[in-house]
């Protein structure tokens, strides 16, 4: 089980309040990322789940059961840290033993449980090594590690991917999927990162200023951001906010539309404007463009490979169904 | 661009490097030197360099008039047993200056340093009257608690430095693992520290080893270390730099041995928090 609530929970360091009062249930078996911009208090919100720093004001329960004033080992959460944090001097199996010698479990089962761990994660070889001979995946592997054989009630993940080089993200990014859906445990995982927020989570918890924007699945968040701040901190590449006489026309004072939602075409369309600079991936190509509606570039994508040279005139529609509207606080319409 | 080196240069700055290090070794040099002089030589003017008769009769001298391992193992006690209990207090201060500091931490390990500014005279009488209050005039362990408190500030600074390049996320772990405060110093915080808690109480071995005002000032026979060991053969008998000589040597040798030994340390304490 693992049901966390929080309870008008607020945080102040000294007269600086980084948590207004927050209000936020995460189910049992949950895939919950938090994101948002660095100093969000993304991470201060994590730590105060943990226990590794006291709450201002407010509750937090873990299973119904009251554990604001508990320390961080008593609330039953295994915590994977942006540096691994592993223990230098020991040896990896004693790393991931040390938190069940710390709970006094006995040395048969100790050992079962490293054995099933260190099989899950591709660390059998490896375990009497120490944290200095293995590679950056691998450490992360063993933090992991550290984690599930304590059988936590749910795993706290701190930017765990930062420090690991791109093409290996990808491939922790999913391992740490694959084992959510095997162990069916609540996980809370703070990153920066939309991407990883969008491919892991089963709910997405935005933040800004410790201030929760919004709040769901990662396709709601993508297709009815609740105000500008989720619209552009949503998808990749942002999406394009207009405001203006443009934005007027559909009666609102910003008007939000996605790369992906906005037709090219070199003989008719809504609006006119110039290519500037194009990114070729090969599966999509981005164009920036420079329009009359907006002093942003545009930025449009077209399905595949397609060549238009830098300063050629284009013609962009907007497909209106995919129009987002917003007001002057920059909350959603309609 | 790397700074260039040039051969002249380098010889140079190797020259005068030798020069001050010789310097600096000079006077443990003539004192083992002398040591093996008779006293007429030892006061032969011009000085004597490396002919004379070599003699071991000083040894055999200060051997046969003082226990030279009664204060030897005064010493031992003295400077490893304050130093022992200055860690032992110093760790925790240290842990929570370095990883739960407040506003005024900096104040207190300021303050603390300034009390080493303070000279040590000056507290002579009132720490004496406690002496002879607590009937520890001439007890090791009455030394032992003196030079703990006389190191303690360095012990506490040497420490918080070290702590201080220990990343806190590393603690955090072992109290998400379910560590207590004394599980969290005792199996993670101090194997980490291990190198640096080594500097630390090797210096302070040799700090407590060489202390001479403290030492001369509250032992008379019983407790007498080393440095009381030297001092009375620098008697109103007249001067006998040979005999002198020879205590002094046999007074530094131990501790100059276990100095050559643990030179990478020593000098990481040194230059304490300097280099990583």
């Amino acid at each position: 089980m693992g049901r966390i609530q929080l309870k008008s929970v607020t945080k102040s360091f000294g007269d600086v309040q980084v948590i207004p009062p927050l209000d936020l249930t995460i189910e049992d078996g949950e895939f919950t990322v938090f994101v948002g911009p660095s100093g969000c208090g993304k991470s201060t919100l994590l730590r105060l789940i943990a226990g590794l720093e006291d709450i201002t004001t407010g509750h937090i329960e873990i299973d119904g059961k009251d554990a604001t004033d508990l320390v961080p080992a008593k609330r039953g959460l295994a915590m994977v840290f942006q540096s691994y944090a592993l223990y230098p001097h020991m040896s990896v199996r004693k790393n991931i033993a040390f938190p069940l010698k710390m709970a006094k479990m006995d040395k048969a089962e100790i050992d079962r449980r490293i054995e099933a761990a260190a099989s899950v994660l591709n660390l059998t070889d490896y375990l009497d090594r120490r944290p200095g001979q293995l590679s950056g995946g691998q450490r992360q592997r063993v933090a992991i590690g550290r984690a599930i054989v304590r059988e936590p009630a749910a795993f706290l993940f701190d930017e765990p991917l930062s420090n690991l080089d791109a093409a290996l993200r990808v491939g922790m990014r999913l391992e740490i999927s694959e084992l959510h859906k095997r162990l069916a445990t609540t996980m809370i995982y703070v990153t920066h990162d939309q991407v990883e927020a969008m491919t892991m989570a089963d709910k997405i918890v935005v933040l800004q200023a410790g201030v929760i924007e919004q709040v769901g699945s990662p396709l709601e968040l993508y297709q009815r951001p609740r105000n500008t701040f989720v619209a552009g901190f949503i998808g990749s590449p942002k999406m394009n906010l207009i405001t203006g006489a443009e934005a007027q026309k559909h009666d609102a004072t910003t008007i939000g539309i996605r790369p992906e939602h906005i037709e090219i075409s070199q003989t008719e369309g809504v609006w006119k404007g110039k290519i500037g600079v194009s990114e070729h991936l090969g599966s999509d190509t981005f164009f920036h463009i420079q329009t009359d509606v907006s002093k942003e570039p545009l930025t449009v994508r077209a399905a595949g490979e397609m060549s238009l040279g830098y300063g050629a005139e284009v013609y962009l529609s907007p497909r209106t169904e995919h129009l987002h509207r917003f007001d002057a606080q920059g909350l959603r319409l309609g | 661009m790397a700074r260039a080196v040039t051969p002249q240069r380098k010889i140079l700055t190797t020259l005068v490097a030798w020069i001050i290090g010789l310097l600096i070794f000079f006077p443990i040099f003539w004192t083992i030197l002398t040591s093996f002089k008779t006293e007429a030589q030892a006061i032969n003017d011009p000085p004597l360099f490396l002919f004379f008769d070599w003699t071991l009769e000083n040894y055999a001298v200060v051997q046969e008039r003082s226990d030279y391992m009664r204060f030897l193992w005064n010493s031992v006690i003295i400077a490893g047993g304050s130093t022992l209990l200055g860690v032992l207090i110093a760790v925790p201060a240290a842990w929570s200056m370095a990883f739960v500091p407040s506003r005024r931490t900096k104040d207190i390990l300021l303050w603390m340093l300034s009390t080493k500014m303070l000279p040590a005279v000056g507290v002579l009488y009132p720490i004496s009257l406690l002496f002879v209050e607590f009937n520890l005039l001439d007890t090791r362990i009455g030394l032992i608690v003196v030079l703990m408190l006389i190191n303690l500030p360095i012990i506490v600074w040497m420490l918080y430095t070290y702590f201080r390049e220990i990343p806190g996320e590393i603690l955090e772990a072992a109290r998400m693992d379910g560590a207590t405060l004394k599980e969290e110093i005792l199996y993670v915080l101090t194997p980490m520290a291990i190198p640096g808690i080594a500097s630390t109480v090797l210096l302070n071995i040799i700090l407590a080893w060489n202390e001479a005002f403290w030492t001369l000032n509250l032992t008379a026979a019983q407790a007498a270390p080393l440095t009381a060991f030297i001092a009375s053969y620098s008697s109103p008998e007249g001067l006998f730099f040979a005999k002198l000589s020879a205590a002094s040597t046999m007074a530094i040798a131990p501790i100059l041995i276990l100095g050559w030994f643990s030179q990478k340390q020593l000098v990481r304490g040194l230059t304490f928090g300097a280099v990583k």
